[in-house]
């Protein structure tokens, strides 16, 4: 078996995904529910996404799941000074994904689009903006992390933080996935 | 069940030792999270029964009296938000759950102690956000059913925002009960030697942990319906107030077993230690938990019968609504089957345990006449509906808490209980409870509708013998934490293993030491060997 993070935080931390996924699964109920009785609705105001926008974050945001692979094999093998680059990677990552969003959402309130504006833009910004939280949430965790790392907590013995850390990124990354389709790329 | 481990028995400082409030409030210590765990939900315990008799003392005149319609309904959703949320989710799981699960398992903590601390004090915010909310107080009902919700100028968002720190709370702490339960066991304890109050905790900590964020998203959405003008609920906008409902139910369905499958834990444990014999059924015991745990997932439909449904969804629901009452036979045929030729001695917890198969049989019961589509259409938000409830979450949930309180008294605080005063207690409880909630049956059958301050006046007699039983009921509550605080001062010392019981929390000194076992406790059989017919090296 390789050296990964000992049981219980492992069980820990994948009940705590389980727990997210219903958190998640809620809004995606809502969407599934409405987009069954307003499919036109959806259709045209989808429309109004900036396609390349959400395409450039999707890639910042799986090139980002990479480098925290990345960080989390170095650190099993003992290179610390991988990981602390490949923190710093993930992190820059994951505020190029943040700008763009901002951009994005203050182009829709330029344009007058709202969270009221209509079911899907409520959708919109709900599923966006709680992914976006997710976001901010696991970088202030990497943030603790790279100052652990710089302390020089954590080595091939000694990596949970790291390796929980980068389940969780994993699953912030994976919810993504689903949403750039559903939201982006309806027809 | 045999701890050989133990050889030494030197005195080490037990739990309640150290003095001073950073003693409490920053220890890691299950044992203490617990105790203040017991202590806030009982406040609200509290709280929440001055309101109901408030409610009752209205109810004796069918006319305006007492205090104003409006009032009458911030009250009742008072009563029934602070019960449910702040008293009776986390009352068995945070409290007892915390302080036992690592000592039925021999563990030294649980598996996440500073967590557990965390959550002990997310849930503390939680509730000061939502008590913060009276100062414009709700009048929405404890379910929060929209377009009202979102329209209502009173603290709902903030009431939300409390209820989702709760939450976030309850799924800590059951997330922390799973890893315990799977990680942390006793060399030897398998799955089957577990004690079956375990079992109750995880299937009830799995509800915890899944079916909890559906109730936080679900606050999310009512907040962003209030704050941002999401229209999702609001049929102006497009939207489906029964989604709420559906998502409400989602969660607060299975939340139910969330209170009850503690408290059929604590009845597993309490029953063979009191008549003296083996558990009967431990295997069905334990599997119809997780059972319950699953169907309870997939039943949510049958709160909405009225409220507007397809008839095939309507009639499976109210399948599954039977089909999750067989597991719950299956432990009660158990415990009777446990029961049979025991010798049964009648101490204050076994009281309390016989009290909960009585009242929780005529719960269920009256529930399957809710889970019919056409009894339910006339029974349905009546007082049939209120009296069901009380008799499963009172008569069930609360006495299999007393139940567990009484039991684990001795070896919470190292002090025996009066054992006159609690019998005098529960007399007076279970009479009052009867008298109070049995009328209301009949009150449902006969049409009287919940949640009207007033009524017409041929439902005024029993409203009067209900509300004369609530007294009884309130004091006999009154009395039992009068002995309590009284036992706590002056009870006779409690000696390590009072009622004989083979479980590993009997087997450490009362109160337990701050590591709970000197040395970890190798297991050996299951802990229901009583009587002749234990069945040594039983195992799967």
């Amino acid at each position: 078996m390789h050296k990964g993070a000992p049981v219980p935080a492992r069980l820990g931390i994948w009940a705590f995904l389980a727990t997210e996924l219903l958190l998640f699964g809620g809004l995606f109920t809502v969407y599934v529910v409405f987009r069954l009785e307003y499919p036109e609705l959806f259709h045209r105001e989808h429309l109004k996404l900036d396609r390349v926008m959400g395409a450039l974050n999707t890639v910042l945001l799986l090139t980002s799941s990479l480098t925290m692979a990345v960080g989390i094999a170095a650190i099993r093998r003992g290179r610390q000074w991988v990981l602390q680059i490949s923190l710093l990677l993930t992190l820059a990552l994951a505020a190029g994904f943040l700008g763009i969003k901002y951009l994005e959402w203050s182009g829709d309130f330029r344009h007058g689009l709202f969270p009221e504006s209509n079911l899907f833009f409520g959708l919109y910004f709900m599923m966006t903006g709680l992914h976006g939280l997710h976001v901010v949430l696991g970088m202030l965790v990497m943030v603790w992390l790279l100052r652990r790392a710089r302390r020089g907590d954590f080595s091939d013995q000694y990596n949970t933080p790291v390796e929980v850390t980068g389940l969780y990124w994993h699953f912030v990354d994976l919810v993504w996935i689903y949403l750039f389709p559903l939201l982006y790329l309806i027809g | 069940m045999s701890n050989e481990g133990i050889a030494t028995t030197q005195p080490q400082p037990d739990y309640l030792a150290a003095r001073g409030f950073r003693s409490w409030a920053f220890t890691h210590d299950h044992k203490r999270i617990g105790v203040m765990y017991l202590i806030t939900t009982h406040f609200f315990f509290l709280v929440g029964g001055v309101i109901a008799m408030a409610l009752r003392l209205k109810l004796l005149s069918p006319g305006p009296a007492l205090f104003s319609d409006h009032a009458y309904n911030v009250l009742f959703t008072l009563h029934g938000a602070m019960m449910i949320f702040l008293f009776i989710i986390p009352a068995i799981p945070s409290s007892l759950g915390n302080f036992f699960i690592p000592l039925l398992i021999g563990a030294r903590d649980v598996a996440f102690p500073r967590l557990n601390l965390y959550s002990y004090w997310i849930f503390v915010v939680g509730v000061v956000v939502t008590v913060a909310s009276l100062l414009r107080p709700i009048d929405t009902g404890w379910t929060f059913y929209t377009p009202y919700s979102a329209q209502s100028s009173s603290a709902v968002t903030a009431l939300s925002l409390g209820l989702f720190l709760v939450g976030l709370s309850s799924i800590l702490t059951g997330l922390n009960f799973i890893v315990t339960i799977h990680t942390m066991r006793a060399p030897g304890m398998s799955w089957y030697r577990m004690p079956l109050f375990i079992w109750g905790m995880y299937a009830t900590s799995v509800i915890q942990v899944l079916a909890t964020p559906v109730i936080g998203i679900t606050f999310v959405l009512l907040i962003a319906e209030r704050v941002f003008g999401v229209g999702f609920f609001d049929p102006a906008k497009g939207g489906d107030p029964l989604l709420f409902q559906h998502f409400f139910w989602f969660y607060s369905h299975p939340v139910v077993y969330v209170m009850i499958l503690p408290a059929m834990g604590i009845i597993s444990e309490v029953i063979p230690v009191f008549a003296r014999k083996p558990i009967f059924g431990y295997k069905a015991i334990a599997y119809s938990a997780l059972a319950i745990a699953f169907i309870g997932f997939l039943v949510w439909g049958h709160h909405m019968f009225v409220s507007g449904m397809s008839t095939p969804a309507a009639v499976i629901f109210s399948f599954l609504t039977f089909f999750v009452a067989v597991p719950t036979g299956i432990k009660i045929f158990n415990w009777i089957a446990t029961l049979y030729r025991g010798s049964i001695s009648l101490d204050s917890p076994m009281l309390y345990a016989l009290t909960f198969i009585f009242l929780f049989i005529i719960g269920g019961l009256t529930g399957l006449f809710l889970g019919s589509l056409a009894t339910d259409v006339h029974v349905t938000d009546t007082y049939f509906l209120v009296a069901h409830f009380h008799y499963t979450m009172m008569g069930g949930t609360i006495m299999g808490l007393f139940a567990g309180l009484h039991y684990w008294f001795p070896k919470i605080t190292g002090r025996m209980l009066h054992e006159g005063w609690a019998k005098q207690a529960w007399w007076l409880i279970v009479t009052g409870f009867n008298v109070t909630f049995f009328p209301m049956f009949i009150l449902g059958m006969q049409g009287m509708p919940r949640r009207f301050s007033q009524y017409p006046e041929k439902y005024q007699p029993l409203n009067i013998v209900a509300t004369v039983g609530s007294w009884f009921l309130f004091l006999g509550i009154l009395i039992m934490f009068a002995n309590f605080v009284r036992s706590l001062r002056s009870g006779a010392r409690a000696p390590d293993n009072p009622w004989q019981g083979l479980t590993l929390e009997w087997s450490v000194p009362s109160p337990p030491p701050v590591e709970n076992f000197e040395e970890i406790p190798t297991v050996t059989d299951w802990p229901y060997g009583y009587g002749s017919r234990s069945r040594s090296g039983r195992d799967e």
